[in-house]
């Protein structure tokens, strides 16, 4: 059974489009088998070491299946999207999802909690769960950029999940407006690592934050520690969350949660260290930046990873039209393209020297940029470092 | 009252409602916004990208 949309448009005629992803996207309910396969493989061949398999899935299962299935020619015309946005089966898809996030955490503790396991199980185990948590923020990321009311309190419930509920607000009203400027916490620099990105973007992400939630509140008269207040009433669900588990399981719960909350804080850390590396928008005359553009976001376009995170390595149209929905995202020739899916370059990332060997090329070779580094988001610690490397004696005009 | 709408997303500021969600009470001209404003759907469009969508 396939669903086609049709328009009749005035210049191009009738155009057809049945999404070929369309029952791929149910996987999102299956993905928590993936952190409780490790836990069904640890009872049938009572081996310890079952409990990594699905890490060995994420960081190294995933890139090579991006490898071998590769992109995805599946495009939805622009004249298609309103339609496609509309269909509620997709939508229904991210909400259910949110449910299945809670029950992962809570199975995972419970095991963690009752069985007798080796540290190095429970750390696999509270870095499994963080992982899974992880896709717990991307979900919100999908559902706290639309528009309906419920959607975005569902987002803030899903955020619980990591106590991360500052996330939402910083993502829509600060991450989107200052992306690839030096301002942004959460936009990584040429020549940045991913260990120095991460203590600017996570302490940076959460002030900006609480400053965007207090100015709100401040406006409507009311004071930063309000029940109105968005991150508190996300937090508030994470205590009752993350405080039952405590109790229920005892003090073990304080160092796996304490990971595992930090391992999904690291994957959205991850995610946003190699969306926009190095990019950057040029000053208008204004000093205001110029609009995000599609060459402000890197891209991946591969299938399965991209069925794994709703569509987000399909960043440029993400950042050009953020209300848009995760099935509508279009992919476009000649943008700034990772050479592999985001686990893939998650990996790649974690290990600095390979990812500036593979990386730092590739961003002086995008079009739009050509060498010129002044059109480039430099590490200030760096850059006369890297001015003497790639400078090309330009070194003049970019001591900006 | 006008009504002034965001070219990227759609959201419609109408001044009789105002945003009180963003915290600005029904009846707040357009004009009163800061100038800092974005739109409060997409947050990539500022207040100067905004369009008059009824008079």
């Amino acid at each position: 059974m396939t669903t086609t949309y049709t328009v009749d448009d005035p210049v191009k005629g009738r155009i057809e489009y049945s999404d070929r992803k369309r029952y791929l996207w149910m996987s999102s309910l299956f993905m928590p088998l993936f952190p409780m396969l490790g836990i069904a493989l640890y009872y049938l061949f009572d081996s310890q070491w079952m409990l990594v398999l699905p890490l060995v899935f994420s960081y190294c299962v995933i890139p090579v299946l991006d490898y071998v299935i590769g992109s995805d020619t599946d495009n939805p015309p622009e004249e298609i999207v309103p339609q496609l946005d509309e269909d509620r089966y997709y939508r229904i898809l991210t909400w259910l999802t949110v449910p299945m996030h809670f029950i992962v955490l809570i199975g995972i503790a419970w095991f963690v909690g009752t069985q007798d396991l080796t540290l190095w199980s429970v750390l696999a185990l509270a870095i499994t769960a963080g992982s899974y948590s992880g896709l717990g923020i991307n979900t919100a990321h999908e559902l706290g950029h639309k528009k309906p009311a419920f959607e975005r309190l569902l987002a803030k419930v899903v955020l619980a999940v990591p106590a991360y509920g500052h996330f939402c607000i910083e993502h829509n009203r600060g991450h989107h407006k200052d992306v690839a400027t030096p301002e942004d916490p959460a936009s990584s620099r040429m020549g940045e690592s991913i260990y120095k990105f991460v203590l600017r973007e996570i302490p940076g992400a959460f002030r900006r934050g609480w400053d965007v939630e207090k100015e709100r509140l401040s406006r409507q008269g009311r004071s930063v520690w309000s029940v109105h207040n968005d991150i508190l009433q996300s937090y508030a669900i994470s205590a009752v969350l993350q405080g039952g588990l405590i109790i229920a399981f005892g003090w073990i719960m304080v160092p796996f949660l304490a990971i595992h909350n930090f391992w999904a804080w690291y994957q959205l850390t991850s995610a946003n260290y190699i969306e926009h590396y190095g990019l950057l928008r040029a000053r208008e005359a204004s000093g205001r930046y110029e609009r995000c553009q599609p060459y402000h976001s890197w891209n991946a376009n591969y299938i399965f990873s991209n069925i794994v995170l709703f569509h987000l390595e399909r960043h440029s149209d993400h950042h050009a039209n953020p209300t848009r929905r995760y099935q509508s995202l279009r992919n476009f020739e000649g943008l700034p393209e990772l050479p592999n899916g985001y686990y893939g370059m998650y990996v790649l990332a974690y290990i600095p020297w390979l990812w500036y060997k593979v990386m730092d090329k590739r961003l002086l070779e995008l079009p739009h940029i050509n060498g010129d580094l002044g059109k480039v988001n430099i590490d200030p610690d760096r850059r006369e470092e890297i001015l003497r490397r790639y400078g090309k004696g330009q070194g003049e005009a970019l001591a900006v | 009252m006008a009504k002034y709408r965001c070219p990227g997303c759609g959201y419609t500021y109408n001044e009789n409602d105002g945003d009180v969600r963003e915290g600005y009470p029904p009846g707040t001209p357009f004009a009163a916004l800061p100038e800092d404003f974005v739109c409060p759907d997409c947050a990539v469009r500022y207040k100067e990208d905004f369009e008059l969508a009824e008079a």
